[in-house]
């Protein structure tokens, strides 16, 4: 008796162990695929950016084609230089600006105290976050303020760290001081809680003019204990393309001219890194293998245009191995860094021990899509890594729900820039389609994708978001453009000449904005005529011009013989029909 | 016989470039390596379940003689390759694992509390794993 009902509880709990395992087996499948939809999501997203920052090179290589190349425009790139160079007279006159620059009565927004002391600081970060906007007045004069200070800087800063001086380091903020994180985590800078901010504070957000304001105010109020290194968005070209043009001309629609001209030169005074102890080089886009700090030393930083383009002859390719990295912080755990008066002027690469790449930009793709992260550094002990998100919603949301959020965004991305390549899609598709039968083999159809996006993306593993494919595993890849088209802004356009509109619509943006020297958001006709001319040559764009000039000549609607080019550009975007945005997922089991 | 043969290379080939595509997404340095760690992910993400220990008997297959902790793609893939041309490690069909919670469920109410769930899938039990096969 007491035999078989042991026996029956032993069967019981053997059939609830096995079931046990089954649903662990069968959740380890399921928590594995979300992970690698994670990841694909991600892939997605760098690759997209890597492809913008390419297409970021072949404009500025645009520009100098320009300059070279047609005199009328020629005037307007010596205006261009014209502004980032700079007189000592043009800038005492431009500080007289702001002091003629007012700040009325009804004004309710933070007001600074010069000279700045850590209250200003507080009252800062107590005023951005009611989302109240600083005056052009202070914003200048912070601007100037900064300037002159790091005029005063050599290229490289020198900091050391002791057991109660700890150093923390952050990479890419872009904006992402989302409610100052990390200042509420790891304490407002001061003389004992210094900080290295390594570039790429601004651009691709709604805030980065609050963040390099807390960031110049807290400069300003510490100099010696809070480090500014320029980053590659530390540059007016980048600003133009990745948003913080926009936002300061949103924001401060009398002032944003000459908020933007004191920014440029700005950029142009940030150090080019910081070097800790003596040990460790803290310098944004990392370093390759000739990276020569003897050089870097010596080169005039405010004549570079940007921190990947050194003014220097010689060839030195600061980025050529560090494209992934957004950061670079080397730790050179043996000896010194030789610096000047040495007999070895470049590094040999095995004295690098290591290099970390750090960034400190939480969501940076789409909410949820990573962790941020910074560095504590104090000599003698290892560097302590910290990670943190700024979550809010997203916290309190299941795996499935960020993942799909994530994956949604990329698609869509993904998606707009399968729509922009739609006629020469197709004919790849079906130059390899040799029945007409409207279908390829999966192979087939992800050489064609990768070879016209020019995306290094695993395209068999998202085939299932982006076509649909039949029971034999074939597929329709007419289903590639399906749920999306672009926006006709008038019927008689040809489709290929709105693709490429769309495709290069950022790169004509930023063209645009460089001709408008004036910043009055109008071309005249002849100069749109001519720079797509050049634009069309330079890019191996086969669009007819007649057909480029017939559009514009509809869309100057004023008929007085200049194109808002804003309008211009907005009337070419992408409709995207939602119910359809995501095929079914994939069963649990699938 | 010659289709046939052309036939099961593409299918190789195409099984290559899926393997390929899950292991890549998974190289943050882009060196055709791998964290140990995710290996179990990836299998997985191609649609095998296997078992924890088959898992490790998996990962023994695939490491260096000295393990450095990094699983490299020259060694993963073919026996990634096998795995799915055997057709190993199938996932359970969805009514097993709907059996498996009506088991657990003993008061037949078609859920589990978290509290339930819990202690079903932490508990340990005398009855030896090896009995079972797992």
């Amino acid at each position: 008796m007491g035999c078989s009902s042991s026996s029956t509880k032993t069967r019981k709990s053997e059939t609830s162990l096995k079931a046990a395992l089954i649903i662990q087996n069968w959740y380890r499948g399921y928590k594995a695929r979300l992970k690698a939809r994670q990841h694909y999501a991600l892939t997605i997203f760098q690759s997209i950016e890597y492809a913008d920052e390419q297409g970021q090179m072949q404009l500025s290589t645009f520009f100098s084609f320009m300059f070279e190349n047609y005199a009328h425009v020629h005037k307007e790139e010596l205006e261009l230089r014209k502004q980032s160079l700079e007189s000592e007279q043009d800038m005492r006159d431009r500080h007289d600006y702001v002091d003629l620059i007012d700040v009325p009565d009804s004004y309710n927004g933070p007001r600074l105290q010069f000279p700045l002391t850590c209250t200003d600081i507080d009252l800062l970060l107590e005023a951005f976050k009611e989302q109240q906007i600083l005056h052009a007045h202070y914003v200048l004069e912070v601007l100037f303020e900064t300037k002159k200070v790091l005029k005063q800087m050599p290229n490289f800063t020198h900091v050391q760290t002791s057991p109660s001086k700890e150093l923390t380091i952050c990479g890419d903020l872009h904006r992402k001081l989302d409610d100052f994180m990390i200042f509420y985590k790891n304490g407002l800078p001061s003389e004992s809680n210094p900080y290295v901010f390594n570039g790429d504070f601004v651009d691709r957000g709604k805030n980065s003019i609050e963040i390099l304001m807390i960031l110049c105010v807290s400069f300003l109020v510490y100099p010696n204990d809070l480090h500014l290194n320029r980053g590659n968005h530390e540059d007016f070209m980048m600003n133009l393309r990745y948003g913080f043009t926009k936002e300061i001309l949103h924001k401060y629609k009398l002032h944003g001219k000459r908020i933007l001209q004191i920014l440029e030169e700005l950029y142009a005074w940030l150090p080019i890194g910081t070097i800790v102890d003596n040990e460790i080089l803290v310098i944004h886009g990392g370093i390759s293998e000739t990276t020569d700090l003897n050089l870097l030393h010596r080169v005039e930083r405010n004549k570079m245009k940007s921190v990947l383009i050194p003014p220097t002859e010689t060839n030195r390719d600061y980025d050529t191995d560090s494209k992934h990295n957004k950061v670079g912080v080397t730790f050179n755990a043996h000896g010194r860094i030789k610096t000047n008066g040495s007999p070895i002027e470049h590094l040999p690469k095995h004295e690098w021990e290591q290099v970390v790449t750090i960034f400190s930009a939480s969501n940076y793709y789409e909410e949820g899509s990573n962790r941020g992260a910074y560095i504590k550094l104090c000599s003698g002990t290892a560097p302590r890594f910290f990670q943190y998100q700024v979550t809010k919603a997203t916290c309190f949301q299941p795996l499935r729900q960020r993942v799909y959020t994530m994956e949604s965004s990329a698609i869509k991305i993904l998606k707009e820039r399968v729509i922009s390549r739609k006629s020469d899609l197709t004919r790849a598709f079906q130059l390899q389609d040799h029945r007409k039968s409207g279908k390829l083999s999966l192979s087939q159809w992800a050489f064609c994708m990768e070879n016209i996006l020019g995306l290094n993306l695993p395209w068999r593993s998202l085939s299932s978001n982006l076509v649909n494919i039949d029971k034999n595993g074939n597929v329709e890849y007419m289903s590639s453009f399906q749920n999306i088209h672009i926006e006709k802004p008038v019927q008689e356009a040809h489709s290929t000449l709105v693709e490429t509109l769309y495709r290069y619509r950022s790169d004509l943006e930023i063209i645009f904005n460089a001709i408008d020297t004036d910043h009055s958001g109008l071309i005249s006709m002849e100069e749109f005529r001519a720079m797509w001319k050049l634009f069309s040559a330079h890019y191996n764009v086969l669009i007819d011009d007649s057909q480029v000039n017939k559009l514009a000549n509809i869309m100057d609607l004023n008929k007085d013989g200049s194109i808002d080019f804003n309008e211009f550009l907005k009337a070419f975007y992408v409709v995207h029909r939602y119910e359809d945005l995501m095929k079914p997922g994939v069963t649990n089991l699938g | 016989m010659a289709d046939e043969k052309d036939r099961e290379e593409i299918i190789v080939a195409e099984f290559h470039k899926k393997i390929k595509e899950a292991f890549e997404v998974f190289d943050h340095e882009s060196n055709n390596t791998v964290d140990v760690r995710e290996i179990g992910t990836i299998i997985r993400s191609l649609g095998c379940c296997p078992t924890e220990g088959e898992l490790h008997d998996l990962i023994a297959e695939v490491e260096e003689e000295e393990p450095t902790g990094y699983i490299r793609f020259e060694k993963f893939l073919p026996v990634m390759t096998e795995i799915l041309l055997e057709r190993r490690y199938r996932p359970i069909p969805e009514d097993v694992l709907l059996r498996a919670f009506e088991v657990l469920d003993s008061a037949k109410r078609g859920f589990l509390t978290k509290d339930e769930l819990i202690k079903y899938m932490t508990e340990e039990d005398r009855v030896s794993l090896c009995r079972l096969g797992w």
